[in-house]
Parts: structure tokens; sequence; C-alpha cells
């Protein structure tokens, strides 16, 4: 089994990326089971999203402790939230930032992905929410979902123009992650 | 075939094809994203029911009383503040013999206030006349509606009941879902069939008075409905498993018990966890098992005592308290195992939203097997 967690904050749609990731997932024919940590909503306040990905039924429901992968939608927040914690030796990082050295402590043996994720959510969708666009790395990156299951979950979620800029919007991350990886 | 879906709406789409005639709640965490589907299908006309919106939960299930006992197949849902809001309908519920089907999101009860999940709410209405039935993950959540609309509507039995899914941890998470078609679940659930129902040609008074001379006769029989109801399920529960190969005819349903030293016992999805547990600790050698109760009212005593009969310690995790004398469950199942021989020990757990991780249940075992039990889990007495 294969656990990912997202950090983000209230607003940026974290939750919503952590279902359409195991959706992808589950198209491409694995178990996934995806849940957020559960919380009052708050705007701009960091909250967590889950993802697990397996061979077999999961049965397991505690929250994601040990991840295989994260997913930092803000940079701000590595400041604030000890995003890399528990992440196991081997494990990749995603992370939305624009400035590639960003200041933090990177356990040994972890691998990190930068996007500037905001930049492509501004051009292709013209908010600032990266959650798709991340997708599309963390689909280059860690090879969990397919790039046409991600397509797929997608446009399941998003209808018209929406659908096809939030799928542009992954393409351009899957691409250049997929160039660097 | 499998589909993948939020466990709210795997609820909220079997209900429908229940097809309920009357469906009337009112929304609270965590059960909110069932209820939002079920109005959105009856605005859509997906479904041929009456929606009826309510100021209280007091309102929503004194609505489904009324229309259940006109001849209606009805449906609620709730959580915690939302159930106590009930209290007095729950009992006026099962005392009519009205067979309502009422989805619980299991939550905790303030104060202080708390949207997170234990099972405090469902558990306290042990008392009330409902058959309660509790889902170790959302396929079982969904099933378990088809089974007690079978259950609760036989004439025999003539009940309402609870169908418990863990709030939050079950409701909203997305995980794959097999869910019968439209026609698979018509041939299991006919039609609302109903024993007698309110017609003004024919009037009858329901919930009357009744005096000393004839009040503890109707609460024999509303005990003695709740014991056949074991059969009732069951059958229930068999021929599930014959249509659609998940067999539900247990009330207990035992994990690794075969040759278990140790046997947890649990209710609700805090169960999965246990079972990833004990899986570990087989591997270094730990002879651990786990029994999970399905079904908790009526409660299976000689189930429980039998599936445990070759074990020497019991840990039962409640997430729950009767304040004053420990878990729920926990008395329970010392009651069923009285003069076994069998150690039981109680472990009040994951209160209010607390995580319950792997470790944890191993803690739980190596607690029981020590012989230290009947504690709360897992405090922090750094703010004691």
């Amino acid at each position: 089994m294969r656990e990912l967690r997202i950090h983000g904050r209230g607003g940026q749609g974290s939750v919503t990326a952590a279902e359409l990731i195991a959706f992808a997932a589950f198209e491409g024919g694995v178990y996934a089971q995806a849940f957020p940590a559960f919380g009052v909503e708050r705007r701009g306040a960091p909250v967590q999203a889950f993802v697990r990905f397996s061979d077999e039924k999961i049965r397991l429901r505690s929250q994601i402790y040990e991840p295989d992968y994260i997913i930092v939608q803000d940079p701000t927040l590595i400041g604030d939230v000890d995003v890399f914690k528990g992440m196991k030796a081997g494990g990749l990082a995603i992370v939305n930032t624009e400035k590639p050295d960003f200041d933090s402590r990177v356990p040994e043996g972890v691998k990190i992905y930068t996007i500037d994720a905001t930049t492509i959510a501004l051009e292709e969708l013209g908010v600032p929410i990266t959650n798709t666009t991340l997708m599309g790395a963390f689909a280059a990156a860690t090879g969990e979902i397919k790039l046409e299951s991600l397509e797929h979950a997608l446009r399941n979620r998003f209808s018209g123009s929406m659908a096809d800029k939030n799928v542009k919007a992954a393409e351009r991350a899957y691409n250049l992650v997929g160039g660097a990886a | 075939m499998l589909e993948f879906m939020e466990g709210s709406h795997a609820v909220a789409e079997i209900v429908k094809r229940c097809r309920p005639q009357v469906i009337a709640a009112y929304p609270i965490t965590p059960q909110t994203h069932i209820v939002e589907d079920l109005a959105q299908m009856v605005a859509n006309c997906e479904i041929d029911a009456e929606y009826i919106t309510v100021e209280s939960e007091f309102s929503a299930l004194s609505a489904c009383l009324g229309a259940s006992a006109a001849g209606s197949r009805v449906y609620s849902a709730t959580t915690s503040q939302g159930l106590a809001l009930m209290f007095e309908v729950c009992f006026n519920a099962a005392g009519m013999r009205q067979p309502i089907v009422m989805t619980i999101a299991n939550r905790s009860l303030g104060a202080p206030l708390s949207i997170w999940n234990d099972q405090q709410d469902s558990i306290s209405l042990r008392d009330s006349g409902w058959l309660q039935f509790y889902a170790e993950d959302n396929q079982e959540a969904a099933d378990l509606h088809m089974i007690a609309y079978k259950v609760c509507e036989d004439h025999d039995i003539l009940l309402p009941a609870f169908v418990c899914f863990d709030g939050f941890i079950l409701t909203h998470t997305y995980e794959p879902v097999a869910l019968p078609s439209q026609e698979e679940v018509d041939a299991y659930l006919p039609a609302f069939s109903p024993y007698q129902r309110l017609d003004a040609a024919d009037p009858l008074s329901l919930g009357m008075y009744a005096t000393p001379e004839y009040y503890m006769e109707f609460r024999y029989e509303v005990d003695r409905a709740m014991q056949r109801a074991k059969q009732a399920f069951i059958k229930a529960g068999r021929e599930f498993g014959e249509r659609f190969g998940r067999d539900y005819s247990a009330l207990v349903e035992g994990y690794r018990l075969e040759d278990a030293d140790t046997a947890l016992v649990a209710m609700g999805s805090i169960c999965g966890t246990a079972k990833d547990a004990i899986d570990e600790m087989r591997e270094h050698g730990r002879k651990v098992g786990l029994l999970n109760i399905r079904v908790f009212r009526p409660f299976p005593a000689q189930e429980i005592a039998d599936a445990l009969k070759d074990v020497s310690t019991v840990a039962v995790l409640d997430k729950n308290i009767s304040l004053g004398n420990g878990g729920a469950v926990g008395i329970e199942v010392k009651t069923a195992l009285y003069g076994s021989g069998i150690s039981v020990y109680d472990y009040i757990i994951a209160l209010g939203g607390r995580d319950v991780r792997k470790r944890d249940i191993v803690a739980v075992v190596d607690l029981a097997e020590k012989g230290e039990g009947d504690i709360f889990y897992g405090l922090r007495t750094e703010v004691l």
C-alpha cells in the first residue's frame, strides 16, 4: 500500500484533489481510498487530505502519518506545518513554488519535485487554484495514476470549457515534471 | 460492478433504490451529504418520494412516524444532537411498531461540542426499541439499508432500525462500492406492505394511553419482536448473500479467531484498522483475532459467547461511555461471557474523533494481555 498526504489551505481544493487522484487510481485498476482530515472548514487555514493506493481492498482508517508521497499546494505552509513529517525514505514530495530553492528541512532520501503550479493555474484557469495542476505533476512524478485516467477524472468532475482548462493545466504540469523525471 | 464514490453518496443511492415514499430529515454534520443528495434526487424526479423539509429533528422523525403510520415506506438520517432531539419520537416509533429506517452518521454528543466521530449517539438510544446495525465500511453501510427495510417491515418484527456508520471516517470517505441495480433491489425488497395503516374509512388509533393493566404487555411484545429480529436478520442477510455475493447472515463476524488467545471486540469502521493490526501481530506470532458486532440490537449475547468460547482474554473497544460504568459494549460483552472464566477488559477509545492507528490496537492488546483494562485508552495526561 502506498499513501499520499496533501497539504493545502482551505479553499485550494485539497479534498477535491484527493478525491480525483483516488478516482483516477481506481479507474487505473487499483483499490483507492480518499478522505479529508476532518474538521471545520476555514478558508486559508492549513488543511490535509489523504489518499491510499493498494492492490488489495483497503481496510485501514487512520489518518496518514508516514506517507510515501506528499503534495504541498502552498509553499507558505512549510513554515507553519511540518509537511515532511514522517515521510518514508525514498518518498516523493511535489511542492508548488516559484522558488525551487525554498528553505526547508527535507528528510534524507526524499526526492523533491518543485513546480510553479500557481503560474500555470493562473494562465490556464485564471485563478490561483493549483489542485488540478499538481495532480498532473503527481501523475508524472509517481506513476500512481495515468494521465488518461486523470483526464477522465477531471472530465467526470468538471464540464465544458472548465474541464478543458483543468485538463490543459494538468497536462502542462505532467509534461514539465515528466521531462524533469 | 465497483464504482468509486463517497460513503454518503453510496447510502443516498441505495436509499433511493429502496424506494422510500416519504423522506424527512434535518441536515446536521456529518449526515448532511446524504440528505442533500436525496433532496436533489427528489427535486430531479429521480425518486418518487415526498421530501418534507422540517425545522428540527423532532419534526423530521415525527413526520416519518406519521407517514409510516399512514402506510408509507419512510426514511430519515441524523446524528449526535439531532438524534438526541429525536429521543421522545424514537421511543414512540418503536412502541407504535413503525418500520422506519434511519441512517445514523455516528458522532459524539456535546458538551463539549464536537462534530467528530464516536458512537455515543446511537448507543445512547440502545433501550429505545430500535434495531441497531453497525457498518465496517461503505459497502456494508449501503447493503445494510436494504437488509434493514427487509427486517423492519417483516410482519413478525415491525420495528424501526438505525443503520449506523461512522461520521466522517466513512461518510466522507471515497472508496469503491458495488451498488445493486434498481431491478436487483426491487427483486430483493418488494414494495412496502403495511401490517395496518391509518385509514379514515376504517379508523384506528396508535400510541394511545395504556393503563397499568396493559402497558407491560406492550413492552413485552416489543422485546419479543426484538428477539425475533435476530432470525429475521440472519434470513435477510443470507438471502442478500445469495443474490449479491456478500453474506450478512452473521450477527457477529469473527476475523482470525480460530486459534486466537486474545480477541478484540469492536463495532464499525475501527474493525478495518483492527484487522490490519491483527495481520501484523500474527506475523509476529501473536494469536489475536477480532469479533465485529454487526448487530448491537437485538444484542447477540449467545452468538458472542459461542464465538469467543476458546479465547482466554477479550479486549472490547468502546467508542462510547456509559458515564459512571464504562463502555456500553464492554458491559454487555461481560454479561454475555459471565461465568466463562474469560478475562474481559474494556477500553474507552477514540471519543470525539481521536484517530486510531494500528499501533493503538497493538497497545490495547498489550494492555489486555497484561491484565490492565477498564480504562480510557490514550488519555493526554498532560492536559488533565
